[in-house]
């Protein structure tokens, strides 16, 4: 059979399987909104414990980076971010997971400048350009606040 | 109802993401960055908070949560402490789940044997 580019273009097109980023999107929908609901379960059992709103959202937090750093250690949490993609990234679990797994990868390296140094790889510039906008805002807060403008 | 919009806001937070990984090829590390700074800009102009009391942990849990929490510590600090404020507040509010982030990782890797983890 003779075909010009374009059928042949649209003969592929038909032949190849349905988008991957649907796929990947439905995934992390599913994965980051468990991991949502996970932490707002954990908040509202804090609160139930009489912690405040503030401290329940950090105790979740913390809860949420011990659970991300046993699954990071037991190979599960990089299994499940093969497919869950954003979803195990963007909740403060991806994070965690970005902190531990480097400081088990690179444990041969030692403890100062394996573990120690290679847990910032990713949490570094986290920090760092955080810390560099909230003193951006701050600094025009404190301005506004200093000068009334 | 609560639990139902943590669900649908962090699912959705989450599938931002994952178009920004799969159409424009940011690697992780850029858009973990690109969406803590989000974060601050977001809660610095007011919209993430009504965010958070309408769906809770869906908003604090993503890392744009996270921004927003050094955007709100920052704010509190400096109506507290003034100039001193606008350098501890940042810092003090992420202190949480960064000191968590280092312990916890010490800790498994004290546990477990240096393994590639990709």
């Amino acid at each position: 059979m003779r075909t010009n580019r374009n059928q042949y273009d649209r003969m592929v097109r038909d032949a190849s399987p349905p988008s991957k980023v649907v796929k990947n999107c439905i995934w992390a929908f599913f994965t980051g909104g468990t991991i949502c609901l996970a932490g707002e379960v954990l908040t509202n059992a804090f609160v139930q414990l009489n912690y405040t709103n503030a401290d329940a959202k950090m105790l979740t937090s913390i809860a949420l980076v011990a659970l991300s750093a046993v699954l990071t250690a037991c190979g599960w949490y990089s299994r499940l971010a093969k497919r869950a993609g954003a979803g195990t990234l963007v909740p403060i679990t991806g994070f965690a997971n970005a902190v531990v797994s480097p400081a088990i990868e690179f444990k041969a390296e030692g403890y100062i400048t394996g573990v120690a140094a290679k847990m910032f790889i990713i949490a570094g510039p986290v920090i760092v350009y955080g810390i560099l906008a909230s003193v951006v805002y701050g600094a025009v807060l404190y301005v506004k606040g200093r000068f009334g403008i | 109802m609560n639990y139902l919009w943590a669900f649908v806001v962090g699912g959705l937070i989450c599938v931002a993401g994952q178009l920004l990984i799969d159409l424009t090829k940011l690697t992780p590390a850029r858009i973990l960055v690109t969406f803590v700074v989000s974060g601050v800009v977001l809660s610095a102009v007011g919209v993430w908070e009504p965010l958070v009391d309408f769906a809770g942990a869906g908003a604090t849990v993503p890392i744009l949560g996270f921004g927003h929490t050094l955007a709100q510590g920052v704010k509190q600090a400096v109506a507290q402490h003034g100039l001193v404020g606008v350098f501890t507040g940042g810092m003090t509010a992420c202190a949480g789940g960064v000191s968590a982030s280092l312990i916890f990782g010490f800790i498994a890797s004290t546990l477990t044997k240096s393994k590639s983890q990709s």
